[in-house]
């Protein structure tokens, strides 16, 4: 029997569908808006209003960016390490988090806390840039695979170990007998179990690497070495403290040095390989959060 | 003593392959996570950079003086901090808790996984990307926001760079970026709850505000706890990424936060020794906060992080 909703129920029902609806049309309108933008003439991008779609369509702002060698530079500086920087976090963490997984690790406890002190207390930007410095990694390529918050994630780790506890023991004991040894058992028995929590772990990584523009900034100098989000960072962060400046001397209305559409297709180019894989992205975040809260 | 060591020693062995897996990643903490903690020294030395962190001299507590002297930024910089940090709990911290019920109130399933889907793409998306959308979108001269504004008959607001405005655009903005994101784990505590206990209360007659008073609200109450509390520990982060980004100039002096500050004046103008100092009692304050929130979590039955 299906039981027909009350007056209560369907006002509720409307001032939800209201509310998420304006916060989902607040997501989606600006990316409409810089997609129309970036695909307009330069006079249409500067007009005052809603772009819902470009009235003078252009595709200049489109041939400039990709015209110019930065961006290519940051898209490599990135894509490489993304994948690299990627995959070098999942082999770390998993062959860490495997011995951390056996109870009967002598002095397990001491070496898990050794990892768990560091998410309470860290030297610091000053002293940790002062290493990076002395370390010679200033300039250097290898900054962003080895420097933390990169290479491992303490808190994956912790996730990782936990998934890595609750495979049955007996499936290992099997492999055990048949003659193989630590690293013969975690990767042909524990890590093909653990495909979901790789998976999650990985795209945490991925997004994080993806999405980083800090270390870009405070270790690189060399634009041969600079990431996307950086280069993003100089064409619409740092060019936007130029128009407060110019508004702050009362010179409203002042040339944009960069134009609007130039700015918007590059917001565009960056944010596409994102929104390409966000099923994927949605999918092992969620599933992330769910091992997350369960296993504290 | 000895036939405890010779245990040990014998447990070692057995599990040397075991061990030999942890060392890569005990160097590479060893190296980024312990190796700073030498150069904390700083924050009570004169750093100068041909002496290297061994050889400056020693000031004492110099820095912390001068950090509560009144003869600079710090006090301004440590209100500024706690302030935006507090709007962020008041604001941040109840909205996907309530867009979650919002969320749970949606029959139609399919426009419902929509709208979800929707909210949590801003997530994934770095403050850099989205520093340079808002700033799009709240121009002065040609942005949407202000178009709008202006048409229903009010003037212009510079949000990003008035100071009367700057703290409500960060928390709004962030709000927005993170909402959606932040119901995943309070759907999954809803997905969680009997469905009897909605069943017996519509049986009793009860109306969906009191089914989520009564049943939803308490059901996950648990979980709103503990999150509460872990966000507490965190006062002092005011948002690195989202403030680097989005603050100006004519902004500073009610949006910068400590951690803005070290950049700024540590990395840029090099004042290790000082900006040494601020970042360690950041640094000393949330572990204390941490550690005492962790405690109280432990007191209340749930697993903390240690």
């Amino acid at each position: 029997m299906r039981i027909r909703p009350t007056a209560e129920e369907k006002w509720f029902q409307a001032v939800a569908i209201l509310i998420v609806g304006l916060l989902s049309l607040s997501i989606l309108y600006p990316f409409v808006h810089l997609i129309s933008v970036s695909f307009s003439t330069p006079t249409e991008a500067i007009r005052p209003g809603f772009h819902l779609y470009p009235r003078e369509i252009s595709l200049e702002a489109y041939r400039k960016t990709f015209d110019s060698r930065q961006i290519w530079i940051g898209f490599g500086n990135t894509a490489f390490r993304t994948a690299v920087g990627t995959a070098l976090s999942l082999l770390f963490m998993a062959l860490t988090a495997y011995p951390l997984s056996k109870r009967d690790l002598p002095h397990r406890t001491f070496y898990t806390m050794v990892f768990l002190f560091t998410m309470f207390f860290q030297g610091g930007l000053i002293p940790t840039y002062l290493l990076v410095k002395q370390l010679g990694l200033l300039d250097s390529r290898l900054v962003f695979l080895v420097a933390p918050p990169f290479l491992i994630s303490t808190f994956s780790l912790l996730i990782m170990r936990n998934f890595f506890a609750s495979i049955p023991a007996e499936l290992e004991d099997a492999a055990r007998i048949d003659g193989a040894g630590d690293l013969r058992t975690l990767f042909s028995i524990v890590l093909p179990l653990s495909k979901p929590i790789l998976a999650t772990v990985g795209l945490w990584s991925a997004v994080g690497h993806w999405n980083s523009w800090f270390d870009g900034m405070l270790y690189i100098q060399d634009s041969s070495k600079m990431l996307l989000q950086t280069y993003l960072r100089r064409l619409v962060v740092e060019n936007r403290d130029q128009d407060v400046q110019a508004l702050m001397d009362q010179m409203i209305g002042v040339q944009d040095v960069i134009p609007e559409t130039v700015k918007a297709a590059a917001l565009i180019v960056t944010v596409v390989p994102i929104v390409a894989l966000y099923p994927f992205l949605q999918k092992y975040f969620v599933q992330g959060v769910m091992i997350g809260s369960l296993k504290g | 003593m000895i036939a405890s060591l010779r245990r040990a020693g014998r447990q070692y062995k057995k599990h040397r392959i075991l061990l030999l897996l942890l060392v890569p990643a005990l160097v590479w903490y060893g190296l980024f996570y312990y190796a700073p903690l030498y150069g904390i020294q700083l924050a009570f030395k004169d750093y100068r950079i041909i002496d290297g962190i061994a050889g400056s001299p020693w000031v004492g507590l110099e820095h912390f003086r001068r950090m509560f002297s009144g003869t600079n930024d710090f006090p301004e910089i440590l209100r500024n901090t706690v302030i935006i940090s507090l709007y962020h709990l008041l604001f941040g911290f109840p909205a996907p808790i309530a867009l979650a019920l919002l969320f749970q109130e949606i029959r139609f399933k399919r426009f419902r996984r929509i709208v979800q889907s929707v909210s949590y793409l801003p997530h994934f998306l770095s403050w850099v990307v989205l520093a340079g959308l808002i700033t799009v979108f709240l121009s002065p001269s040609r942005g949407v926001v202000n178009y709008a504004l202006q048409g229903i008959g009010l003037d212009p607001i510079y949000f990003l760079g008035e100071k009367a405005y700057f703290r409500f655009t960060l928390i709004a903005s962030d709000v927005w970026k993170e909402v959606g994101w932040g119901t995943v784990v309070y759907l999954a505590a809803i997905a969680g709850i009997d469905p009897h206990l909605y069943e017996a209360a519509r049986v009793d007659g009860a109306g969906r505000w009191k089914m989520i008073v009564r049943i939803t609200l308490p059901g996950i109450l648990p979980v709103i706890v503990i999150l509460f509390i872990l966000r507490v520990g965190h006062v002092l982060d005011g948002g690195f990424d989202q403030v680097l980004n989005l603050y100006n100039p004519a902004v500073y002096e009610v949006g910068d936060i400590i951690d803005t500050y070290v950049y700024r004046v540590g990395i840029n103008q090099m004042q290790y020794g000082f900006t040494t100092a601020v970042g360690l009692f950041k640094n000393a304050v949330g572990f204390a906060l941490l550690v005492t929130v962790n405690w109280i979590v432990k007191r209340l039955g749930q697993e903390g992080l240690f």
